[in-house]
């Protein structure tokens, strides 16, 4: 693919997309079994990858940076459009949404978290930030008739616009400070005039800090967390929990580690007790939950609460570590929400935890998937899960935060209670009623897929974080 | 001329006054303009910077910001209408469905 304008090369795979999901959203109106536009959307997105190779550069004077780094974080979000799509093609059907703009709304909200991780301007990361958000807030509240869906979409709604008001005035701070929104010149002009004292940059810091920490749900700001996962619809609560996450992550790395890397002992100050707060909240909380998606919503809390240390630590190992840990968790959480999916059908909503009691004596098949990802989840060999918190705390500890890491892996332990309570549910309890599970060829593909990472990763590890040391500069 | 201090302070003050009613008020309609307040409130200082640095990055950073708070409007109603076809209320004291 060769265009006539050389400044636009980088910006190949988002120009691509968005000429793709624009189609995606006409087709709509032409086909009418919406089960073609699924199929549709998957191509789609391996043609978009298939441009991520000629694409690496930057654009529009620096504005737009295409990296090894933003390119990893590209496949995790395409990894996670594919395993959406394909958990969502019964579900929606069952949840009688089936409606073709749910394929293009996915696929404009990944655009907007591919503009997010090759941001190197506030401006492309506010507007990135927003189209991601804007198309996720429809999309929780897709169930238009379910008072949950709407109570979920109108929380999420509510405090994602007012997390992005504090991103906006912290860079209006950063602006009126520095005279200019670019990542690079904000480093450089920090240095240059010695800024790292400066209440009003330390200021700025917090409320970036604040608005990142709405997006990836860390605690004190991850109210709206629960209560969106319970009430989306679940393929959507899997595609929230993956996506969106780690396009906060990908942002987090861009302006901790570059703009504000001058001032890293503020913000390591600020985001120390975030961590360890998110790790606490969310560990503890899930331990009481009895509705298996608002468990897995703590639960993702706190795997943000882990991969916070890896961008505590700083280093390029910490963020190469973190970035694996976002790959894993993507393939153990959507494996997990694909198999609460199959649960889901014609009048039983399977989402209590209960229902699960003595699942392995009806459904072997789909417990013992369930085992691997609750293993992985925990951080149980041989699991991937288990690799990427080994990387990530190898990775803290290095930079010599060996008490948090201690902390870390206590709270940890504590996650081993919920998480194995699932498993002793199905293992040993008796089944209370007959658990129809709604199978389909897609969701099977999906469940191998996700079965394949948390496994092959689990294994050999290094090649992957081998990709991502390199990806990171 | 007006100092930029000025400029500064007015969008601080109305910048808190949305925080303010955001956190207290209870009717989502008022939240909503609570939240167009705040964003108002960063286009005062970004043009304000923007004017004061002789840089066009602030004005261009407005504009972004008056359309994606007209889009956000358009959705954050979309989805109001939808709760209040169900529900019938528009206090978010009474969307208390998922707890725990």
């Amino acid at each position: 693919m060769k265009f006539m304008i050389p400044g636009l090369r980088p910006l190949t795979p988002e120009i691509v997309m968005t000429v793709l999901a624009l189609a995606i959203l006409l087709a709509d109106l032409v086909i009418k079994r919406k089960e073609t536009l699924a199929t549709l959307s998957i191509i789609c997105v391996f043609v978009v990858a298939y441009t991520f190779s000629g694409s690496l550069g930057t654009a529009f004077g620096g504005m737009f940076i295409s990296d090894g780094y933003s390119t990893f974080f590209k496949i995790v979000f395409i990894l996670n459009v594919i395993l959406t799509v394909l958990i969502s093609v019964k579900y929606i059907a069952i949840e009688k949404v089936n409606l073709g703009e749910y394929y293009g709304l996915i696929l404009f909200s990944t655009l907007g978290m591919m503009i997010m991780a090759s941001a190197g301007d506030l401006i492309v990361l506010y507007l990135g930030l927003e189209l991601m958000a804007l198309s996720t807030y429809i999309l929780a509240g897709f169930i238009r008739y379910d008072v949950k869906s709407n109570e979920a979409a109108i929380k999420y709604f509510l405090l994602g616009a007012f997390a992005s008001a504090f991103l906006l005035y912290g860079t209006s701070m950063i602006y009126g400070l520095t005279g200019t929104t670019n990542l690079a010149a904000i480093s450089e002009y920090i240095n240059q005039h010695g800024l790292t004292g400066n209440p009003v940059l330390t200021l700025a810091m917090v409320f970036l800090v604040v608005a990142f920490s709405f997006k990836i749900a860390a605690v004190p700001f991850h109210m709206w967390t629960p209560d969106a996962y319970e009430g989306a619809p679940t393929s959507i609560t899997a595609f929230m929990s993956v996506g969106p996450k780690a396009a906060g992550f990908a942002v987090m790395g861009r302006v901790l580690l570059h703009a504000l890397y001058p001032i890293k002992p503020l913000w390591a100050t600020v985001l120390i007790p975030v961590a360890i707060l998110t790790m606490g909240v969310g560990n503890i909380v899930a331990i009481s939950q009895t509705n298996i998606k608002r468990m897995l919503a703590y639960s993702s809390i706190a795997h943000a609460g882990y991969a916070l240390l890896g961008v505590i630590a700083g280093t390029a190992d910490g963020l190469a570590s973190m970035m694996t840990y976002l790959l894993i968790y993507a393939f153990m959480n959507i494996g997990a929400f694909a198999v609460i999916i199959m649960l889901r059908s014609e009048g039983f909503k399977g989402d209590m935890i209960s229902d699960y009691e003595g699942l392995w004596h009806t459904h072997p098949l789909a417990a013992s998937l369930m085992i691997v990802f609750m293993f992985s989840l925990t951080g149980i060999p041989p699991t991937a899960g288990f690799m990427g918190k080994f990387y990530l705390f190898a990775s803290a500890i290095n930079a010599g935060y060996m008490w948090l890491v201690i902390i870390a892996v206590i709270f940890s332990a504590i996650s081993a209670y919920f998480y194995l309570r699932i498993v002793m549910y199905m293992c040993m309890r008796e089944p209370r009623q007959t658990v129809a599970l709604s199978t389909s060829p897609s969701i099977g593909l999906a469940l191998a897929i996700t079965l394949a990472g948390v496994i092959v990763i689990g294994v050999l590890p290094a090649q992957v974080v081998n990709l991502a040391r390199i990806a990171f500069p | 001329m007006v100092p930029l201090n000025w400029y500064l302070m007015l969008s601080a003050v109305v910048f808190s006054i949305g925080v303010f009613g955001f956190l207290t008020r209870r009717n989502i309609i008022i939240m909503f303009m609570s939240l167009e307040l705040m964003l108002n409130a960063v286009n005062i200082s970004l043009v304000s910077f923007s004017h004061y640095l002789q840089d066009m990055r602030g004005v261009i950073l407005v504009f972004f910001i008056v359309t994606v708070a007209a889009a956000e409007a358009a959705i954050g109603l979309a989805i109001i209408i939808a709760l209040f076809r169900n529900k019938t209320t528009a206090n978010v004291d009474e969307m208390n469905e998922m707890k725990g």
